[in-house]
């Protein structure tokens, strides 16, 4: 299953669908970083909306993709965690140390142009 | 009482064919006399069951009409029960009386008296019929007993089942009551925990509070624990896993109203309050989530 | 169901999903069941290559719940109790598999024998 990838100005939006299997999960990662380089992007948004189940393995995925994205000087924000999934997770252990996180993709917009702007 | 040698029951009426004619009722057929008996007396008997119950001042909760009309419903379903064997009836309505009676304050002890008042009842009536042929009168005790103890058994556990169910029920909703979560502002949540706090509530709190988070779009929390008395190693884990489920979410808690006492057992017990984002008061906390949504709050005169 | 594939991972997390709902639990729970079979089928691929995974609806007195079992025939685990412990893998995890589904589930238990295989029981129950 392919992972839309987007471009909004000097943001790529990555959509996650429900039933990623893990070769997806690392196709994206790679897809990802190829992309922030060749657009030179300041951003990544991770919108896992649709994810109803967040592993070990997708947590995982999810913090190299930021630490990856990182070391090209941009920034990652995972949005859209589920309620139920945030449960699951932080009983779990995964809690996405510094990375940073908002309710849905507006949220993420709003926070990442607020820091545009301080950063400007 | 008394358990007569069931097993050569069969046997001797295989083998002696005629020598022990009236020992060859099957016990289905000797509880079948039975129904056809209770049937029969109908009237009379349910008459005498209610004057036990009211003697024995049982479901003192319920009007005379109420009892006799219940009597009359369970004296029915009884019958049944022992004539078709299928308890899902008796067990069904067992379920539905106790859901009218509990409200009323129907107590385990009278629900099961009644039941064992109508066994008495009955075995007595079945005494008095068959007191001229004590051999018989024993062959339809021995086929009575266990259905009336499975039927006594099924009634008993229905009432306690749904007993527990309603008691369930009311737990949950005083947990929901117990925790709100409140929106003091837009994007502003407040959440203050009084008393004691378990894993189960610890978790209903926490599903409550992200599902707030997410209808409300709050970006800040204010989790006031000045009202928790104590703090074990189990629920001030609960506490940072919610801090972290939150910050799943988008949204910044802040942790109001830890006691010195709190803090110190905390620090002992070795969870990282480096974690969590704690101010002194309520107070305190609040002014902190407005300066983190950008609010800035002057006050315009001096009150008169 | 057999697990080989990381496809088989989401394939079984999907019905356990399905069967929770149908039991009656609430979705966060069946979140929890889901989470807890995705870590059990990760950790048949990642260690044991193949295995095979059962869900099952369990009753006890009045209380209805959900039996997964986990079964493989790999390497096994030699240290069960260091298995058990926060933080330990030996295969570049976050090594949170073991420890982490025993808090999202009701009942744990696990056997294992080196060269012969693990299995994994758990339950849950609904409140």
């Amino acid at each position: 299953m392919e992972v839309p990838i987007l471009k909004q100005g000097a943001v790529l939006i990555a959509t996650f669908q429900a039933a990623l299997s893990d070769a997806d999960l690392n196709h994206l990662r790679m897809g990802l970083v190829q992309q922030v380089v060749k657009f030179r992007s300041r951003a990544v948004i991770v919108d896992v909306t649709a994810m109803d189940v967040m592993d070990s393995f997708a947590s995982r995925t999810l913090r190299e993709i930021a630490h990856m994205i990182r070391l090209r000087g941009a920034e990652t924000v995972i949005v859209g965690i589920q309620p139920e999934v945030a449960f699951a997770m932080v009983q779990l252990g995964l809690t996405l140390e510094g990375v940073a996180t908002a309710l849905d993709l507006e949220e993420g917009l709003a926070y990442l142009t607020q820091k545009f702007k301080n950063t400007d | 009482m008394s358990k007569r040698d069931s097993s050569s029951k069969d046997s001797g009426a295989r083998n002696n064919p005629g020598v022990d004619l009236v020992r060859s009722e099957a016990p289905s057929e000797l509880l079948r006399e039975l129904v056809a008996h209770l049937r029969q007396n109908r009237t009379q008997l349910r008459e005498e069951w209610v004057v036990r119950i009211t003697e024995t001042r049982l479901l003192t909760a319920m009007t005379k009409e109420e009892i006799f009309a219940e009597a009359t419903s369970v004296y029915d379903s009884y019958v049944e029960a022992l004539e078709t064997e299928a308890f899902e009836a008796l067990q069904a309505y067992a379920r539905n009386l106790s859901e009218r009676i509990i409200p009323r304050g129907v107590e385990t002890h009278e629900v099961v008296g009644i039941v064992l008042l109508l066994r008495d009842v009955l075995a007595r009536s079945l005494f008095a019929k068959y007191q001229t042929d004590f051999k018989k009168l024993n062959r339809i005790l021995d086929a009575y007993e266990p259905a009336a103890n499975r039927i006594a058994n099924t009634v008993a556990v229905g009432f306690v089942q749904e007993r527990e169910r309603v008691i369930r029920q009311q737990q949950e909703a005083i947990r929901e009551l117990s925790t709100p979560v409140l929106q003091v502002r837009e994007r502003l949540l407040i959440l203050p925990i009084i008393g004691v706090i378990d894993p189960q509530r610890a978790r209903q709190l926490t599903e409550q509070l992200l599902r707030g988070i997410r209808t409300n779009r709050a970006k800040v929390v204010v989790i006031d624990i000045t009202g928790v008395a104590a703090m074990d190693l189990t629920v001030a884990n609960n506490l940072v896993q919610t801090v972290e489920a939150s910050r799943l979410l988008g949204a910044t808690v802040i942790v109001t109203g830890l006691s010195p006492e709190i803090a110190q057992t905390l620090v002992t017990i070795g969870v990282d309050l480096g974690k969590m984002n704690t101010v002194g008061d309520l107070q305190g906390g609040i002014e902190q989530a407005e300066r983190l949504l950008g609010y800035k709050v002057e006050k315009l005169a001096e009150p008169r | 169901m057999v697990i080989n594939s990381d496809q088989d991972i989401v394939t079984a997390r999907q019905r356990g999903r399905a069967l929770a709902i149908e039991v009656g639990f609430s979705t966060g729970d069946a979140t929890l069941i889901a989470t807890a079979i995705s870590e059990l089928a990760r950790n048949i691929v990642s260690y044991a290559r193949k295995g095979e995974i059962s869900l099952k609806q369990v009753h006890a007195s009045s209380r209805q719940g959900i039996l997964i079992v986990a079964s493989d025939d790999g390497p096994g685990i030699r240290d069960i109790r260091q298995a058990m412990r926060d933080g330990f893998s030996t295969s570049g995890s976050l090594g949170l598999g073991l420890p982490g589904v025993r808090r999202l589930m009701d009942e744990f238990e696990i056997a294992s024998e080196p060269g012969r295989g693990t299995t994994v029981k758990v339950k849950k129950w609904k409140q």
